[in-house]
């Protein structure tokens, strides 16, 4: 027996998939011949193409965002809290798009695609991105879809660094710009935390120097760990706390007992970490996390942000959460006041949530609130 | 009451930048677009007043007042630095002021004047802190910690050497009316300066 699907959910939603011949030129110098992107779509476009969304995944997001696969998927879309009917994007009235950035591992062109120049898998020899890169293939995209003009780009963290860049590549190209729990740029410590992960991935001795695939082997311990320390920057101390506390998930500290004591936050993080190595490729992990690490939107506008936002003309939804430290408050507070210097129009958002950095994955109703009532003024 | 808001426009140049301190629900901002093509940003810091500005297209920025400066604000960044009924609530009154001056070339504040001969009649009479529909709180729980008469408010621009470019004060009746042409800080309910 099929479970049915919740009324307020797009369904069961078919990853498309489209060529690109042309080649794209890429920030680091070199040149993708060609690569594919796979991508979902949910609600109508309409006829005169103005109600067209696009959504930006995060770090260890992909094209899935909204829907189920199939009647039997445990699990809806990645971002299936936000999109759908009557959600915050609604898909009764935009038609949003999700795709799988180029580099990731969930069918578009990346590390675990196949060279055609060698013929073999590209592993750690695939090109270095930058987030502009995806821009300009999310760009690509979009002429494929017939989009002159996105409604809105939309991305949290990883994603809202996109949808900034867009609003700064292609100023025509989209009327609003929604940035969830993003930065300009980040922070040392935030660097320091991805190259904890990265070198827990290439101390892995299955590493191979990125060509496992060629060995058959595969780093799934260190991706694991990588996982982990990912994790615990994306929860809050007090959330966290509530949620595990000291609770132990076995053993017992009696005098004499001699079995190892595991406590919930260990079992839990074990976990998250064999889950996601199971599912994710290391070499995109390494290569999302650097195109996070050298993010900076105003590098080529002298430093100065408010000189990078005075190109763009579309209008700013910007929302930040309270127990975020990854991506804290205060980055977004920066953004804000970046685009008031810039004289842009900008709406900011500081949710109280005890969800850290995960906040903005998660059911909050004041985040909805300000989400879907900004989203609603938007003219289709 | 806001029947303070068509006095503000009159002081407001058209395509002029504009920043409301305590926006509220952006109907001022709402307005001044609309009626002045203003380009305006609102700091709110409640929750359902901040979703009212949304609702109106109005740029609201989530900010409290009390909590952090407002040092993010270029020096002369803002044609017009707005504050309606708000500059009593705050902990730093004389401070705010200095910084709205630096922000804007000009200023606009309306407060509710404690002076007005009902509020020192209720004091007199009953030896209690006002409280009537307009400022409907008791002394521990309301919002307006920092209290002025017009007067009061003259002596502070006087001292801190700023120029009241208009005075304009607000009554809800007719005796009122009539008294506050004599005498504003016995009669007056409501003052709103301009300020630079």
């Amino acid at each position: 027996m099929t479970k049915p699907l919740p009324t307020d959910s797009v369904g069961i939603v078919q990853p498309k998939r489209h060529r690109f011949t042309e080649p794209l030129t890429l920030a680091s110098g070199q040149t993708l011949e060609e690569y594919e992107l796979v991508y979902e779509t949910y609600g109508e476009l309409n006829a005169a193409a103005s109600n067209a969304i696009l959504i930006c995944h995060a770090l260890s997001g992909h094209h899935h965002a909204a829907g189920f696969h199939s009647n039997d998927e445990k699990k809806p879309g990645w971002w299936d809290n936000y999109i759908g009917p009557g959600k915050p994007i609604d898909t009764s009235r935009f038609f949003v798009v999700s795709l799988n950035n180029l580099g990731g591992c969930h069918g578009s062109t990346g590390p675990t695609s196949i060279n055609p120049k060698t013929g073999e898998v590209w592993g750690a020899d695939f090109p270095r991105l930058r987030v502009r890169d995806w821009v300009h293939s999310q760009a690509k995209l979009a002429d494929v879809l017939g989009i002159e003009c996105w409604a809105a780009v939309i991305g949290g963290s990883l994603g809202g660094m996109q949808a900034m860049r867009w609003s700064l590549e292609y100023p025509n190209r989209l009327r609003h710009c929604v940035v969830i729990a993003s930065a300009m740029k980040l922070s040392a410590q935030n660097i320091a935390f991805n190259e904890t992960a990265r070198q827990a991935i290439t101390s892995d001795p299955d590493f191979k120097d990125g060509h496992y695939l060629k060995h058959n082997t595969y780093p799934k311990q260190g991706l694991a760990v990588a996982r982990m320390i990912g994790h615990i920057t994306y929860l809050s101390g007090d959330g966290m706390g509530e949620k595990f506390g000291r609770e132990l998930k076995s053993g017992n500290f009696e005098l004499g007992n001699e079995e190892l004591v595991e406590f919930q936050i260990e079992s839990y993080l074990k976990y998250q970490g064999e889950q996601f190595s199971g599912t994710f490729d290391a070499n995109t992990y390494i290569l999302m996390t650097r195109a996070l690490d050298y993010f900076d939107l105003s590098r080529e506008y002298e430093n100065d942000p408010a000189k990078a936002f005075a190109e763009a003309r579309c209008k700013y939804l910007v929302i930040s959460f309270s127990s975020d430290w990854r991506f804290s408050p205060e980055r977004s507070r920066e953004i804000a006041d970046a685009l008031i210097a810039a004289q842009k129009p900008v709406v900011y958002a500081e949710i109280e949530s005890s969800h850290g950095h995960d906040a903005f994955l998660v059911p909050n109703e004041r985040y909805q609130q300000v989400f879907s009532r900004y989203l609603k003024r938007i003219e289709v | 009451m806001r029947i303070d808001l068509d006095i503000i426009a009159n002081w407001v140049s058209p395509n002029s930048r504009v920043l409301d301190l305590g926006c509220g629900d952006g109907t001022l901002l709402a307005q001044l677009t609309q009626d002045k093509s203003i380009f305006g940003y609102g700091l709110e810091i409640d929750e359902d007043h901040i979703n009212q500005c949304i609702d109106k297209d109005v740029n609201v920025i989530e900010h409290d007042l009390d909590e952090r400066s407002l040092q993010n604000f270029a020096d002369a960044s803002f044609d017009t630095v707005i504050m309606t009924q708000a500059l009593q609530t705050m902990r730093y009154p004389d401070l705010l002021l200095n910084e709205m001056l630096r922000i804007g070339k000009e200023c606009i504040v309306t407060f509710p004047n404690f002076g007005h001969w009902r509020a020192r009649l209720y004091l007199a009479l009953q030896g209690k802190m006002p409280v009537s529909d307009f400022l409907p709180y008791e002394w521990y729980n309301t919002p307006n910690i920092h209290f002025c008469t017009f007067k009061d408010f003259e002596i502070l621009c006087r001292q801190k050497n700023i120029k009241v470019l208009h005075r304009q004060v607000v009554t809800d009746n007719s005796i009122d009316q009539f008294g506050s042409q004599v005498l504003p800080n016995l009669f007056g309910e409501t003052a709103i300066y301009h300020l630079s």
